[in-house]
């Protein structure tokens, strides 16, 4: 099967790879570009353990062909650390304890990441509803949400 | 007090030291670990529920570009099928799994070839071009119709698992009441987030065979590859990295792990599988599905005489490593908090043609649970008496304690070691206002409202024996090494460990670092399954960290010219004890004191370091009280919970946050099974639910706000930290608290006898009802 040249720009550093037009970018990042913390779970849409940031909005990396991300801007859970500090939100993960296996939690950080750059003040039922979009099967959630709303306010008064 | 014990020992809702790598993406599962020149591996699986297996035709995928190697049951026969992790038994030993089909195929999903590539995707495009031809076969569905033929003069009826004491036919004689109920589980599974996988890899150099991706028992496992290849212990290693859940379904030996194994061997290469989220939903292993048909008899003030269970336990298409664990463990556990004189429980024990089921969080527990609550609810209101009288008049008293039942569960008497049952009840009642709610909740049912309150009571178990071992060690740095031989799948295995050791030992637990899952570390462990790591291994850890503490003040009172019970460790250092804020000398330095060749050693071992060793002779059972309230869409009959209570007692809480993490999530582990998930099979055996569109997960829109109470009233009397598991609490009594509310929600509409409650079942009820009043 034939192979295109692409340039993934993955946390602000480019990747140049070469891959069949059918594989899927969650397996281009995970395995041509060795960013494993994007994680795997259904390969159909559902989960959203895969979820990463195109261009600012949440996309499921296991939905998209590599391709067709060539020379966009692409954010994954590696990228949130800044300087060594943490992300508000991977702080938010930790104090409230909104993991356990942690396999789904760097799909839940880009998902709201994406969700809370864009709108800061999101109401909780809205907040609510964005993260019933993917899947967690240890923490029933309700961790998870807490950090997220916590993570907001702290976000929100600029730190 | 000291100073670490405040910050992080017992008690302390501390942060988790697993959550940095996790957070940051630096974790590694399976799916994360690679090794140079790997192949990857795609299993053909049968198409077919039942039939005679009349050729696999491998030839154009092995013809493909970047194919190593294509393997049908012929290229393995010298490999037996999957033993049991108790050992070889007779008995049942023709129903197990071979690990690729060999003359039949027995469901939809089983591995029938297995295909080697570069590269995974050409791995999947070879596996779709191996042509596999089956003779079909009606296929066996339903454990409670008659039993049929497994294999020639083999009866689909692997075992019946009877358990039982009293004389319960007499008892039903006499009695004057007799509550019967029909009621079945449905089949459903842990499903965790990550999907299975495991990576085999030989490295000849040293002659060891490694498995990557283990969980759950990697030292169980590591004895069963041995026994499979003919190796010995030392030339088998298992590595668990990390894992995204194992809810008891991931981590056994499945015909995967040894497809790996055996190829890594003969490909001189690592082997590498992934299992993909269809594959998941049908291989790896169901659980639930039972049929009882249970009574009970009263005597004139509702006092429970005798309990009679007839149930039918559908295995699937083999018996995998439990053996029959699941239904004997159902036979063992079901009289729950109740006081009962007779009882007598025949499980039967069949295999059908779908998915082979085993355990999954709470196995034995959610079913009979939701079978004997239901039994409780149905007695209530034959005998005229709440739902909440009936219960408390049946309840062990912490008098009763301990309560000797005649009956096994995982091969251990029933021993209920501590426990006030009414206590808890009580606590429940007043803490969510039971009474209050009553009134509520008929108030809204008087105005059209299908809203109702539900109450289960139910026993949990905890803390299987009979040892397990830990070692720790000190470092010259002061940092502080634990190795156990437990498993971690989520549940805050290293900062529980890390807590007790910082309680014993006096070292901040973000200095003690937890080593588990690796057999090369540690010879023997137990793993993490059956709510038993924090009782286990927290045990042993202290132990080895009493012993450790000793050895480090024995050497400081000789450093410092003082009496070792003057002295003890605050912080990381020791100090007196009548001046706890100046530290003497730091572990670390007195490491160094102990150095092979350090002069001031003495006659002492080198090195600070112990082993520490725990034993029990019986499970410890922790207990809970859930309480839901719950409305009915009429148009829809979607369920929504309105108000959910955990009451739970723990002995004693480790981590309070994480104990509640595992009550939650447990929660919503089994709301799932309560109202969404079932694997259903049309009338071919053909799977309905291989994808997350068909089989559903709860998401943060069905979940309530679950409230918790957490009690320490009984702390465990098995163990010296008195502490009782979490694990599995969350979830064993939730199928029995839905049904409680939803059946009260209906009223006179209708009476739950199945899990899970799906809304177009309730919809027909509703339905059904209204047409019947308006005639």
């Amino acid at each position: 099967m034939g192979k295109i040249a692409i340039s993934l720009d993955i946390n602000d550093i480019l990747h140049d790879v070469t891959v069949e037009a059918r594989r899927t970018l969650a397996d281009v990042i995970r395995d041509d570009c060795g960013r494993t913390g994007t994680h795997i779970g259904c390969e159909h849409g559902v989960c959203g353990a895969c979820t990463i940031l195109v261009d600012g909005k949440p996309v499921r990396s296991c939905l998209m062909f590599a391709v067709q991300a060539d020379g966009r801007k692409i954010r994954t859970v590696e990228g949130l650390r800044r300087d060594g500090a943490l992300h508000p939100l991977q702080e938010a993960f930790i104090e409230h304890h909104a993991l356990q296996c942690g396999f789904c939690t760097p799909g839940f950080l880009m998902l709201a990441t994406g969700v809370l750059e864009q709108h800061p003040d999101i109401e909780e039922s809205e907040l609510v509803e964005i993260l019933s979009s993917n899947l967690c099967r240890c923490t029933g959630y309700e961790n998870i949400l807490k950090a997220v709303k916590a993570a907001a306010a702290r976000m929100r008064h600029g730190r | 007090m000291t100073q670490a014990k405040r910050q992080t020992g017992i008690g302390a809702s501390v942060t988790r030291l697993e959550d940095l790598p996790l957070v940051t993406g630096s974790g590694q599962f399976v799916g994360d670990i690679s090794f140079p020149h790997q192949v990857h591996m795609r299993v053909v699986r049968s198409s077919n529920a039942h039939g005679v297996l009349v050729g696999v035709r491998t030839a154009e995928a092995k013809a493909m570009n970047g194919v190593v190697a294509v393997w049908t049951a012929h290229d393995i026969r010298d490999l037996p099928p999957i033993d049991f992790r108790e050992g070889p038994n007779e008995k049942l030993a023709p129903f197990r799994q071979p690990v690729l089909a060999r003359d039949r195929v027995r469901y939809v999903g089983e591995p029938v070839a297995a295909v080697f590539a570069v590269d995974p995707y050409i791995a999947e495009d070879a596996a779709e071009l191996v042509a596999v031809a089956v003779e079909e076969r009606t296929p066996i569905l339903d454990a409670s119709a008659a039993a049929a033929e497994f294999a020639d003069g083999l009866s689909t009826e692997a075992a019946v698992c009877r358990q039982g004491y009293g004389n319960v036919d007499t008892a039903f004689r006499n009695a004057r009441h007799i509550v019967e109920v029909d009621v079945s589980i449905g089949r459903h599974s842990g499903v965790p987030l990550e999907t299975r996988g495991a990576i085999g890899r030989y490295d000849a150099a040293r002659d060891v065979l490694e498995l990557h991706g283990a969980a759950k028992v990697p030292h169980r496992n590591r004895e069963a590859i041995a026994r499979i290849f003919g190796r010995s212990l030392a030339a088998v290693h298992c590595f668990e990295g990390h894992v995204g859940g194992g809810f008891g379904i991931r981590g056994e030996i499945y015909p995967e792990d040894i497809l790996v194994l055996a190829a890594a061997m003969r490909l001189g290469r690592p082997v590498k599988w992934i299992e993909d989220r269809y594959e998941h939903l049908m291989a790896a292993n169901h659980s639930r599905q039972q049929h009882h048909k249970i009574r009970a008899a009263f005597d004139d003030h509702g006092r429970l005489l005798a309990i009679d269970d007839r149930f039918f336990h559908d295995q699937g298409a083999y018996i995998r490593t439990h053996g029959t664990r699941v239904a004997d463990m159902s036979c063992g556990i079901l009289p729950g908090p109740y006081r009962l004189p007779h009882f007598r429980a025949d499980g039967y024990f069949r295999l059908t043609n779908k998915t082979p089921a085993a355990t999954y969080r709470a196995p034995g527990r959610y079913e009979t649970n939701f079978v004997r609550e239901r039994l409780m609810d149905a007695a209530a209101k034959q005998l005229g008496l709440s739902r909440v009288e009936i219960r408390r008049r049946n309840l062990l008293q912490s008098s009763d304690m301990p309560h000797v039942r005649p009956l096994i569960a995982l091969g251990d008497e029933v021993v209920l070691d501590s426990g006030d049952y009414a206590r808890l009840l009580d606590k429940a009642l007043a803490h969510c206002g039971w009474d209050d709610l009553e009134r509520k909740v008929q108030e809204r049912r008087k105005s059209g409202e299908l809203v109702g309150l539900g109450i289960a009571i139910y026993v949990e178990k905890s803390g299987l024996g009979p040892t397990d071992g830990a070692r720790i060690h000190v470092h010259p740095s002061g940092d502080v090494e634990v190795i156990t031989g437990g498993a971690s799948l989520g549940q805050g295995f290293e900062t529980v460990m890390a807590q007790v050791c910082s309680e014993k030992l006096g070292v901040d637990y973000r200095k003690i670092r937890v080593v588990h899952g690796r057999t090369d570390r540690i010879d023997h462990g137990i793993g993490a399954h059956a709510s038993r790591a924090t009782v286990m291994t927290g045990n042993a850890v202290a132990v080895a960290a009493e012993k450790v503490r000793a050895a480090a003040l024995e050497m400081a009172a000789q450093l410092l010219q003082t009496e070792a019970s003057e002295l003890t460790i605050v912080a990381g250092a020791v100090v007196r004890v009548a001046a706890p804020n100046e530290p003497l000398i730091r572990l670390g330095d007195i490491v160094t004191h102990l150095r092979p060749t350090s002069s001031s050693r003495g006659a002492r071992a080198p090195g600070l370091s112990a082993e520490g060793w725990f034993e029990t002779k019986h499970m410890t059972y922790p207990y809970g009280v859930q309480i839901a309230q719950v409305a009915i869409d009429r148009g829809t009959g979607a369920v929504r919970i309105e108000r959910m209570l955990i009451a739970y007692d723990i002995g004693r809480a480790i981590n309070p946050m994480l104990v509640r993490g595992q009550l939650v999530g447990g929660f919503v582990q089994g709301l799932g099974g309560a109202l969404f998930e079932e694997f259903q099979y049309d009338e071919r055996g053909q799977p309905l639910s291989v994808t997350f569109a068909d089989y559903l997960l709860p998401t943060a829109q069905e979940v309530p706000d679950v409230d918790v109470l957490l009690t320490e009233d009984a702390p465990s009397t098995t163990n010296p930290l008195g502490v009782k598991g979490a694990g599995e609490g969350g979830i064993a009594g939730v199928g029995a608290v839905i049904a409680s509310a939803i059946d009260d929600a209906l009223g006179d509409i209708g009476t739950i006898t199945q899990l899970p409650v799906k809304p177009q079942m309730l919809k027909a009820m509703i339905d059904a009802h209204a047409r019947a009043s308006r005639r």
